[in-house]
Order: C-alpha cells, then structure tokens, then sequence
C-alpha cells in the first residue's frame, strides 16, 4: 500500500485579518503556521492504512522552502518521507500546483495505491487540485470524503449528503479528496518528532508557469471590526435576550 | 455573451443565476439520476459548446462539476466568486474572511458563485440533459445511506446554540443543549471542542465545519477565529456570550452579552420557561 498525501503550508490566522502594504498576501510575521485541518486528516488516514496494510506514506507539498517545517511534522505523526516542490514565495495557480504534483508523481519508481487531497485548501480555497490530478494521472477521483474503507482492490467511500451518507466504490489506484471529521488526526509524540528528522526529503525545484487565475491583490471584506450592541452583563441581562429572540421570531 | 449554467434545484443555484445573468444570456441545465461527477461534467462541456462561460453555485456539488469541467477543457477555474468585472473576478478565500480579485484568463470562463452573495432570482425554465454515449459514470452514488441521529440538521436549524472552550467539558454542554431544546434549534460547536472529543465533528461551525444559515446564532464561550465564524456568518444575527470583553467574537457579533456563559445560559433558558408560563 503505498499512500501519497498533498498538504499545504497555511497562517493560523487567529482573529482578524491582516495584509501585507503591497496586499498580495496575508501579513504573517507574528502567525505561526499549520496544513489545512482537511489535510491533517487526510495524512492522519494514511498512516493508519499503511499502519493496517504495510507500504509507505509519502508527503508532499508545494511551496516556500520554509514548508519543510509541515513535512516535517507530517513525518512526526507517521509520514515516511517528503517531497517538497519549492516555490519562491509568489503563488501558483491551482493549473501550476496540479501540473508540477503529477510530474513529482510521474517521476516516483512505483506508482501510488491512493492519493489524498484536502477537499480545499484552507487559504485559496479552489477546490480543484486534486481533480486536476486526477484527470492528468488518468485515476477515478472522489471528493468531500467523511469515511475512508478497503474493500479488496477497491476503496469504499462516504460523503456527507444532508443528514444522510452517499455510498461510492471506486478501483485503486485512485484520488481522493477528504475533509475534516474523517478521523481525529493524533498528535506527534516526542520520539515521532526526533524520527521526522531523519526521514528522507527529496526537493524539486521547477520553474513556475504564468498563472490563468492570476492574483491581483487581497482585501479584507467590509464588516470585520464592527462592534456588537451590549445588551448586558452577567444573567442578570437573560430578559433581554429573550426579548430580542421574540422579536427575531425565533423563542 | 452566452451563459451556461448547471442548477441544483436549490436556493444557492437561483442565486447563481443571478450572477450569471449580470454576464449575459443565461441556458439553465440540469441533470438527474444518480450523481456521477465526471459523467456530468462531460455532460455539461458538450452542452456548453461555443459558450462564453460555465457557471454554477459554488456547492459542493457545483465546485466539484466544474472542477472536472476545467480539468476537462484544461482552463482555468474560479470558485466562488461574488462579482464580475470583464476579466477580473472577485471571489472569497479562507471561507469569505479575505477576498481576492483575480484575472480569469481563458475562455469560457469557468467560474462558481459564492454562497449567501446574490439575491435569488425568480426560477426559470431548466433544459434537462442526457449523458453522453460515452460518458464515464463508473464514479458515482451507489447508495445514500441515512445517519444515526436525526433531530434538527445543523444546516438547516432555525436557531444554533453554541459553545467553545469556554464551556470548559463534555457535560457542561448540558446547558447549551438546555437552551438550544427549548428553542428548538440545534447545537454547535467550535473546532476546540471536536479536537477535544466533547463533541461529535458534525456539530462543529466553522470553515471546516457546517456552515450555518440560521436567524440568530448564539456563541457561548467561543473567541472568534476567523475560521469559526466563517462558518457562522451565514447567520442573520449573531449573539455572543463571553466573558472576555475584548474576545474577537465581539467584533463579529450582533449583540453581546459579557460575563460567564454558565450562568448566563441557564438564566435566558429559565426566562424562557418563565415568559411562556411553564
């Protein structure tokens, strides 16, 4: 089983938004930095199927050289190795990510038994990456996962459907997008992390196409920083809270 | 400029029509049968020969379509976006707290409509689509099968009662259950408490969570990161209990009440009982 997870290198952005002067990203000099809670499922969903199966987990990413800090905790948590597709801080477009993780893939001496995506990334939000992959690769791609099962040579997958689960089974080798509440991803232990150093981590270098969703700047929308009208301090202010929900028809 | 636009059938795809009818004349199509992505998708780029654009809601399942439509066409794909201004597409990051304005490069343009942006607007005739002959449906919904549970569907509830780290436990979301029975709405969470196993990850708010569209959301002992309350903003009213004056959650809020959520709570609950006479 070998197992091939795309993370990306994301701000924890805490409270409120803040750009850079020239408003091409977001001013992360006080933030520290994390993958998508998406993907932190997704990795964690790997190490237990090659914990269960035997194989390899392999984690890749692309971006700044500074996202071996995320490969390495990925490793910390079970990953075997790294691939880091280094990029020099401008943005590529989901063409360009997908495009530069089909030849990292392309170029491994074995093919991957699956390969996991977050749904979305946490900060562009494009939705799109791994169904790109999946086309280039020629694979079945399902995404919006919830629930991760192997059946033989096939994968059996949930996706939430308002209240109730929709059912795919698709043939390995195979994409799969997957989203937060697919597990509760563990946390790294101190042996894990000092293991993580000594991991393999292979780094590419490519050239950055011109993007066709080409970023133009950042705005932080209207409305953040505004305050809330008091109603109250302490229980003491519970009949005003009841009057307001009467008056929004909801009590 | 001539529009195709995938519809669901839903509120969010009226709203995508009208945003696709800003860029010019609108064919709605639809599909039904049991959902297979990439056969729609094929569905949809040989309904779309000579359109200018491809549009539809940015759902999961709009997202999804027209992500395999623009790996299909290999052109690039914006997702949900909120506006158009010929080339420049204005379209939300991080769940709507950043906004980004972009050139779409390509043709068609391939682009979904963010949620909650638009007014709906009135239905209109829909042109149901067959698959191709040659159409792959080998990936598609075999089975729905129905979640343990039940009771109100986070999604949909009237009113969301919610709580954060400050609830402090497992058992002390009792309260927060208390007052969401009464009101007849459903509980949430934040993303602290999922991590923490207090609660299940279905009742989780927030980016990565359910997003919301209730009447009044009420945040109990949540700070506020940006995260949650994109999940929450599609509330129409947002009240939040904290008893940290200067939690982020203020900014985002409608209304506040500050001071401890465990006695607060049970008074508003108790006040309830008191002004429907139980």
């Amino acid at each position: 089983m070998r197992v091939l997870v795309c993370v990306k290198r994301v701000p924890i952005t805490g409270g409120r938004m803040v750009l850079t002067a020239d408003a091409q990203a977001l001013e992360t000099k006080h933030l520290g930095f994390t993958i998508s809670p998406h993907e932190e499922c997704g990795v964690e969903e790997a190490v237990r199927l090659v914990e269960a199966e035997g194989g390899e987990t392999v984690v890749l990413t692309l971006g700044l050289a500074e996202a071996e800090e995320q490969l390495r905790d990925c490793m910390a948590i079970g990953a075997d190795r790294g691939i880091l597709i280094k990029t020099d801080g401008a943005e590529w477009d989901a063409q360009a990510t997908a495009a530069a993780i089909v030849d990292a893939v392309r170029d491994e001496d074995e093919p991957f038994d699956l390969i996991l995506f977050g749904n979305e990334s946490a900060d562009s939000g494009n939705y799109q990456v791994g169904i790109r992959v999946a086309y280039a690769l020629g694979l079945p791609v399902v995404t919006g996962l919830k629930k991760i099962e192997l059946q033989g040579a096939d994968v059996r997958c949930e996706r939430d459907a308002g209240g109730a689960r929709d059912v795919y089974v698709v043939p390995r080798p195979a994409v799969l997008t997957v989203l937060e509440g697919l597990n509760l991803p563990r946390y790294p232990s101190v042996p894990g992390r000092l293991r993580a150093k000594g991991k393999p981590l292979a780094v590419r270098d490519p050239v950055r196409p011109e993007p066709k969703l080409e970023k133009l700047r950042l705005v932080v929308p209207e409305g953040q920083g505004t305050q809330a009208e008091i109603l109250g301090h302490g229980p003491e202010a519970a009949p005003k809270v009841v009057e307001l929900m009467q008056s929004l028809g909801v009590a | 400029m001539s529009v195709l636009l995938f519809m669901e059938g839903d509120e969010l795809s009226l709203q995508a029509l009208t945003l696709a009818r800003s860029l010019g004349e609108v064919k709605a199509v639809a599909l039904d049968g049991a959902y297979a992505p990439a056969a729609w998708a094929a569905a949809l780029v040989e309904a779309a020969e000579g359109a200018d654009a491809i549009v539809a809601a940015g759902s999961d399942r709009g997202n999804e379509l027209l992500a395999h439509v623009a790996a299909r066409l290999d052109q690039p794909f914006a997702a949900n976006v909120t506006a158009v201004d010929g080339d420049v597409v204005t379209r939300v990051r991080w769940g709507g707290s950043l906004v980004e304005e972009a050139r779409l490069h390509g043709s068609p343009k391939i682009l979904s409509v963010a949620p909650h942006t638009q007014p709906a607007a009135e239905a209109v005739p829909v042109e149901q689509l067959a698959l191709p002959a040659d159409a792959d449906a080998s990936v598609r919904v075999l089975e729905t099968v129905s979640e343990s549970g039940g009771g109100v569907l986070l999604r949909d509830a009237k009113v969301v009662v919610s709580g954060g780290r400050g609830v402090g436990s497992s058992e002390a979301f009792a309260i927060i259950e208390e007052l969401a029975g009464l009101l007849g709405g459903a509980v949430g969470c934040s993303r602290v408490v999922t991590s923490a196993g207090w609660r299940p990850h279905a009742d989780q708010v927030g980016q990565t969570g359910t997003k919301i569209s209730a009447d009044l959301y009420v945040a109990c002992g949540i700070s506020g990161a940006t995260q949650h309350i994109a999940g929450a903003k599609g509330a129409k009213k947002i009240l939040a209990i904290n008893s940290d004056p200067e939690a982020p959650i203020f900014a985002s809020a409608d209304y506040a009440v500050v001071g401890d959520l465990h006695a607060i709570v049970p008074a508003i609950s108790a006040e309830l009982r008191r002004v429907r006479g139980q």
